[in-house]
């Protein structure tokens, strides 16, 4: 089933174009990386998804079940939130707030549903911990149980697993994954990490001066060889 | 120290005691709430440009003899507080450059106004008023004791019905927009009751110091909890126990209000600083 579709989407700002347009389309289930050196657009490309900021043209289209201000959403990692206080409830919960019927204060539903995420992600135990007490890959687990209370069919993740030590990078791509695999989770990854495409990806969408979109794995390993030579290891 | 005591039941038997009590500890309890948020958003500095604003529109409020000064300075620094938010997000002057041009030359361009315009015969020691507060705090009438009763409740209404909206949106800005909360909304609506606590904070502390009500509750409360609703509801009482404490001082020690009750938050934030953080 189709979830998005992007035709001929030209991003950027102040009207201009950071490429050329833009066109992919994602079904439910897939597991679409999106690759491509800084400055080529995949940030920009986020920020248009999530409604952040508005194409110059071109449109996207939502399919079944899926509306605007449906995309769980896990930012890149922010300085400026290391030392926030907040408890891992209160981060939680408050991916609940934009949803339609939740209002003014933490309804029941609200609470069943956050718990519900946190099991999920293995973190139930730091319900009362403090957030800047957490590892770098705990801390993206609250974030990814965030974005799972607000969304739960599609999550876009912004390199996830930046400045996270390979124990807990892998421990994250193998959540990422059950999340995909037994859940039917839609994954959208920005990503530096090639060989992360190369073993989970299902589709591959590479951004630079002419984005070009690969629908399954196979073709984009073949047109960039394994091991991705052209791509930037950072 | 029954002596003390008798000479504190004497003040309270006059009603501007109570009034200068009552409006002290309202005004930084709402201050402490929105430090919270100021501190948290980085926006702190937002506060202290403000501040100089009001002072100089009190500055030419007072030039044009209005009867009621709030009428002016209050809308005056409202604009300025959404002007100040605009070019912070998006615009030619950096946010921290914007604030540092306003704050300053609202601060110049009101003693000058002062200076040329004024009818009064102690214009400096009108500006030192303003500056660093006055006993005017003493000289409240019954009505500015209800402005200030219906403001401060507003604030307080306003600030625990959008609570969650509020820590969303301070918390990670993106992520309340992308999930559809109108965050620049919230901002708007931070940014001004921002304004409308400094400029009625402006008679209890003067507009030099009113940052400090924001700044220090905020950050003696955030060494000692962990968690947003009890660093929000401890910074209130750090507040409300400061701003108390530090009347009560003055009033004993005949010392000025303002710089009082700041010099009993930046010791309690001294004394916070030592304790090891949770």
């Amino acid at each position: 089933m189709l979830q998005i579709r992007c035709q001929n989407l030209s991003l950027g700002y102040d009207r201009i174009p950071v490429s050329e347009p833009v066109s992919f389309e994602v079904k439910e289930g897939d597991y679409l990386c999106i690759v491509g050196e800084n400055g080529s657009g995949k940030t920009t490309l986020m920020k248009t998804l999530l409604h952040l900021m508005e194409p110059i043209s071109g449109e996207i289209l939502w399919g079944d079940g899926v509306t605007k201000n449906q995309i769980g959403y896990l930012p890149q990692q922010a300085e400026t939130k290391k030392d926030f206080p907040a408890t891992v409830w209160e981060i939680v919960t408050s991916g609940c707030v934009g949803r339609g019927k939740s209002g003014l204060f933490l309804g029941r539903e609200d609470k069943l549903l956050a718990r519900r995420q946190m099991e999920r992600l293995e973190i139930s135990h730091l319900e009362k911990k403090s957030y800047r007490t957490l590892s770098g890959g705990q801390q993206r687990r609250v974030l990814l149980a965030r974005a799972l209370c607000a969304a739960e069919k599609i999550l876009l993740l912004d390199e996830p697993v930046a400045a996270l030590d390979p124990h807990a990078t892998e421990e994250l791509y193998r959540t990422i994954e059950k999340l995909n695999r037994e859940s039917g989770v839609t994954i959208l990854m920005i990503t530096h990490d090639l060989s992360a495409v190369s073993r989970y990806a299902s589709s591959v969408l590479h951004m630079g001066d002419t984005p070009l979109f690969y629908p399954t794995l196979s073709k984009y390993l073949e047109n960039r060889g394994v091991g991705g030579k052209e791509g930037t290891h950072e | 120290m029954s002596e003390l005591f008798s000479r504190l039941a004497l003040y309270f038997s006059y009603p501007f005691v109570w009034y200068a009590l009552i409006v002290g500890v309202l005004i930084s309890l709402c201050s402490a709430l929105f430090g919270v948020v100021l501190v948290l958003k980085r926006f702190s500095f937002i506060g202290d440009g403000l501040s100089h604003v009001a002072f100089g529109a009190m500055a030419i409020a007072a030039v044009l003899n209005f009867t009621n000064e709030l009428i002016f300075v209050m809308p005056v620094t409202v604009l300025c507080a959404v002007l100040l938010l605009k070019t912070g997000q998006r615009g030619k002057l950096k946010g921290d450059a914007a604030i540092a041009v306003v704050s300053v030359g609202a601060l110049g361009l009101g003693y000058l106004v002062l200076d040329l315009g004024s009818a009064s015969a102690n214009v400096a020691g009108d500006v030192c008023g303003s500056l660093f507060g006055s006993f005017s705090i003493l000289t409240l009438s019954e009505t500015d004791l209800w402005v200030c009763v219906v403001l401060s409740a507003a604030v307080l209404i306003v600030f625990s019905l959008l609570y969650r909206r509020i820590f969303a949106v301070t918390f990670d800005e993106d992520f309340a927009r992308a999930v559809g909360i109108r965050a620049s909304l919230y901002n708007l609506l931070i940014a001004v009751i921002t304004a409308v606590i400094i400029v009625l904070a402006m008679n209890l502390v003067g507009s030099l110091l009113i940052s400090a009500l924001i700044v220090f509750p905020a950050l003696s409360a955030m060494r000692l909890c962990r968690s947003f609703r009890s660093v929000t509801l401890c910074s209130a009482w750090l507040a409300v126990l400061g701003s108390a404490s530090g009347i009560l001082i003055s009033l004993l020690a005949s010392t000025p209000v303002g710089p009082t009750i700041v010099a009993v938050e930046l010791g309690m934030f001294l004394l916070f600083l030592l304790v090891k953080r949770k």
